[in-house]
């Protein structure tokens, strides 16, 4: 065989091989690259919005497109409160979910029933808004935000969120339909992870005696606690920069209220709302900033996540 | 520890050291291998007797942080040198893997693979060549009607023999076995053995395995390695009736292992 | 005071409904939003949908012009965003073991993945539609590609790490060269997965709404001008859902039941692919 393959081949050879690892080389870079360009770009158009506003943007309440006073806080406060509610519904109910899924669940209803939950979460989220405006808030308005009052309304301090009129939509109407929309994304994640859990280590557990949901919280939920942290990042990241299911039932008023019946608004849904309208480069740039900011929170909330898996995985690296 | 007298070397290992980043894998390795004889390594797991196997191809660099040193000649040539191309080196060294690891492909183009890396055949020779090297691998009749089927749809010892097939077919000078039974059961194993003892004829073989009964069968040449030092190399039948090492005697013997 | 054994028991019984109540609570809303899609929907799909274009306000129409610059720009954003996920995934996978590229990458990979989508739009808004000064289909196609890019980065690079080194190592052993190995050895072995990737990010841009917005924005003509405004189905809905007009959203839902559908008959696919491929082994 040594007299078929000249230099020549063998130099061809190896030019392929530079010329493929240096293409998927470059591809790789294109992408790191994206983010610096996406970064760069957001922050070049925010300049002039950061310069008329400096630090106090994030603070400021104001945005009066009129008088071109503009301030993020109302909705920072609506992003962030909004993706609360949904977590602290997505949470408990994904981990019932994925705890029915793995250990109730008869076997033949398991495929299907986690198939027909991952297919909540490719519904697109305009569907979400939609029906989240049509559907879901007049009945919203009409029977559960009065009993919501008449049960919390005369209490101090919880009482002010349950404020004013009933009209469907509004920051808590906002923060459930986010809900729906994450549970599927945050159970679908449980659910894999609780699949994995050597069926030896339960046993062992339910050898003791132990009940089926001290198995799960003792056992099944410490041993995953990387992956289910991770689950609910992604889902907090979701809600996080939602858009379309957010802006058809926020209301989209820049007002800040104590109450959680009052309308309000997102970063993402003020800018998909007023974007392509707003006049004037210090409107756009404002808008634009807040593009950016949501961006941070969103790098922050990841980043955050990687470190912390990066410990938890560090911590049972020792422990073992 | 006294190398027998190899007539006329294939391989000739000098002074070999193999490290995994910090981790000694290889201490100072000498032997030779004999030309078209079957040369077998044992040892404990761990003891690096498929480390060395993947040094004689330089399997090693597909990963970073692992090093060799010394000199592993070649018909003279020196193999661990920089300038050594290492997809030639690998064509002349075939290997076989623990596990069958038949391509995505069907079994007539598992076979043509490696040829069509460097010749380029007709489409007709291609077909002899596949033909024969199926033959060799005693595996033809089983396949000459299926050829076309994927090379994963056959049984784990058909795909051993099939991979046996894949690596002749380029018509290596050595090929290197890798426990090529370990995952086998007993009757694929002993249609392997035959194999490897055909092969012999036109073949140098280099094989690792865990089974002493399997070396003391097919080997002319035995090496017992432990804690990556190479013990103690002979001639199969020295090594098994008359060892001159206590640890090899131990090992072969169970007391050890 | 109740045994502790009693007291377990109420624990575990109580909690276990409450799990089964969570069932019951996803599958509620899954059920509600598909029956509301059907509902409304369905009356508003007929063949009218497919031959007619979006209409003025109190007027009957269809969907024609959106349903098509839909399926372009989404047929165009995955063959843009297709090799280059499939490129960097490889690298990712098959050469990323030294240096810093790839830990750099996968990390800000998986930010990408999850960065809002509407920030994805302002991006190619600041880049290209100010640059050039209006929005058009080429800008939505962008837009859709950078949203492709990541989940096929990340589907080819899980795909590929799951062959195992052993197939990679037999094709090395014959003497192949490397970038032979990965495109007919292990670009082979994974390719039911790497499909099953491309088609989720298919559903996913499918439904995307927030990064057309200032990008495609919308066209209520036929338009085969990619420099133009182009219309598509998730900002039509949007936008005639919004609308006080009842022709404009009779219509909006029978888009909203047409996406629906469409989008998880891919996932459905997807699903199916992989499985099949999985199976396999």
């Amino acid at each position: 065989m040594s007299k078929i393959h000249s230099a020549a081949t063998l130099k061809r050879q190896h030019l392929f091989d530079q010329i493929f690892r240096n293409t998927t080389w470059l591809f790789a870079f294109l992408v790191f690259a994206l983010l610096a360009a996406i970064l760069g770009s957001l922050l070049i158009g925010s300049m002039p919005a950061i310069k008329a506003f400096g630090f106090g943007f994030l603070f400021n309440a104001d945005w009066n497109p009129v008088t071109e006073k503009f301030g993020a806080l109302v909705p920072i406060i609506g992003t962030l409160v909004t993706s609360i509610i949904a977590l602290s519904i997505g949470i408990p109910v994904s981990f019932g979910i994925a705890l029915f899924l793995t250990e109730m669940s008869p076997p033949w209803l398991r495929r299907p029933l986690g198939t027909a939950i991952e297919l909540l979460a490719g519904i697109p989220s305009i569907i979400y808004g939609m029906w989240g405006l049509f559907v879901f808030a007049p009945l919203f308005a009409k029977y559960v935000q009065p009993w919501l009052q008449g049960t919390f309304g005369k209490l101090p301090v919880i009482g002010l969120l349950f404020e004013g009129a009933p009209m469907g939509i509004g920051i808590l109407t906002a923060g459930i339909i986010l809900a729906i929309m994450v549970i599927p994304f945050i159970s679908a994640v449980m659910r894999d992870v609780f699949e994995i859990v050597p069926p030896m280590l339960k046993e062992s557990a339910y050898g003791l005696g132990a009940t089926t949901w001290e198995v799960v919280w003792n056992v099944v939920l410490p041993y995953t606690k990387i992956g289910v942290v991770g689950g609910i990042m992604l889902g907090l990241g979701r809600a996080l920069g939602e858009t379309m299911a957010v802006t058809f039932v926020i209301g989209n008023a820049h007002q800040l209220h104590a109450s959680l019946f009052m309308p309000g608004n997102s970063i993402a849904s003020a800018l998909a709302n007023e974007f392509t309208e707003a006049e004037g480069e210090l409107y756009t740039s404002a808008l634009i900033e807040l593009g950016l900011i949501l961006f941070f929170i969103t790098f922050i909330v990841l980043a955050s996540a990687k470190i912390l898996l990066i410990q938890l995985k560090k911590r049972e690296g020792n422990a073992t | 520890m006294n190398p027998p007298h190899v007539t006329a070397p294939k391989v000739i290992v000098r002074d070999l050291n193999f490290y995994y980043g910090k981790f000694h894998a290889l201490k100072s390795i000498n032997m030779d291998i004999a030309e078209k004889k079957v040369t077998a390594f044992i040892g404990p797991s761990g003891c690096g007797k498929s480390t060395l196997l993947r040094v004689f191809n330089r399997m090693y660099q597909l990963y970073p942080g692992q090093e060799a040193s010394g000199e592993i000649l070649m018909d003279g040539a020196n193999i661990l040198d920089k300038k050594q191309d290492l997809n030639i080196l690998r064509a002349k060294m075939g290997m076989v893997f623990q596990k069958p690891t038949p391509f995505p492909m069907s079994i007539f183009d598992n076979v043509a693979f490696g040829v069509k890396l460097y010749e380029s055949l007709n489409r007709r020779d291609m077909a002899e060549r596949v033909e024969w090297a199926l033959r060799k691998a005693a595996l033809w009749d089983e396949v000459k009607d299926k050829l076309n089927q994927s090379g994963t749809s056959l049984s784990g010892g058909q795909q051993q023999r099939l991979c046996i097939a894949r690596g002749i077919a380029v018509k290596p000078e050595v090929v290197l076995l890798d426990e090529p039974a370990s995952a086998l059961d007993p009757i694929s194993t002993s249609r392997i053995e035959e194999l490897i003892f055909e092969l012999k004829e036109d073949y140098t073989i280099a094989i690792v395995t865990h089974n002493m009964q399997q070396a003391a069968r097919v080997s002319d040449y035995t090496a017992y390695m432990y804690l990556g030092e190479l013990i103690e190399f002979n001639d199969t039948d020295t090594i098994f009736t008359t060892p001159k090492q206590k640890a090899t005697e131990d090992y072969i013997t169970g007391k050890f292992g | 005071m109740i045994p502790i054994y009693t007291r377990r028991r109420i624990v575990n019984a109580f909690n276990l409904t409450a799990a089964m109540l969570a069932m019951a609570f996803g599958l509620f809303w899954l059920t509600w939003i598909l029956f509301t899609l059907f509902q409304k929907g369905l009356g508003g799909v007929g063949i009218a949908i497919f031959t007619q274009m979006t209409p003025p306000p109190g007027s009957a129409g269809g969907l024609l012009n959106a349903i098509a610059g839909s399926v372009v720009m989404a047929t165009l954003a995955t063959l843009i965003g297709t090799p280059v996920g499939i490129m960097a995934g490889t690298y990712l996978a098959e050469f990323g073991q030294r240096g810093w590229l790839a830990p750099t990458t996968r990390f800000i990979n998986d930010i990408l993945l999850s960065a809002p989508s509407i920030v994805i739009g302002l991006f190619i808004y600041a880049v290209y539609v100010a640059r050039v000064g209006h929005f058009s289909g080429w800008a939505g196609t962008l837009a859709l590609s950078l949203i492709v890019i990541p989940v096929v980065v990340r589907t080819t690079e899980d795909m590929l790490r799951l062959i195992p080194d052993s197939l990679r190592e037999a094709a090395a052993a014959l003497g192949a060269p490397q970038w032979k190995v990965v495109t007919l050895v292990t670009w082979r072995a994974s390719k039911a997965g790497m499909v099953t990737g491309v088609l989720l990010a298919v559903a996913r841009i499918s439904g995307e709404t927030a990064p057309l917005l200032f990008t495609a924005l919308n066209n209520q003509f036929w338009n085969a001008d990619m420099n133009r405004p182009m219309a598509n189905l998730p900002v039509v809905i949007f936008q005639f859902a919004m609308s006080p007009y009842a022709d404009w959203q009779k219509l909006a839902w029978a888009g909203a039941l047409l996406i629906t559908l469409g989008v998880l008959g891919l996932n459905i696919v997807a699903r199916v692919l992989f499985r099949k491929k999985t199976s396999f082994n």
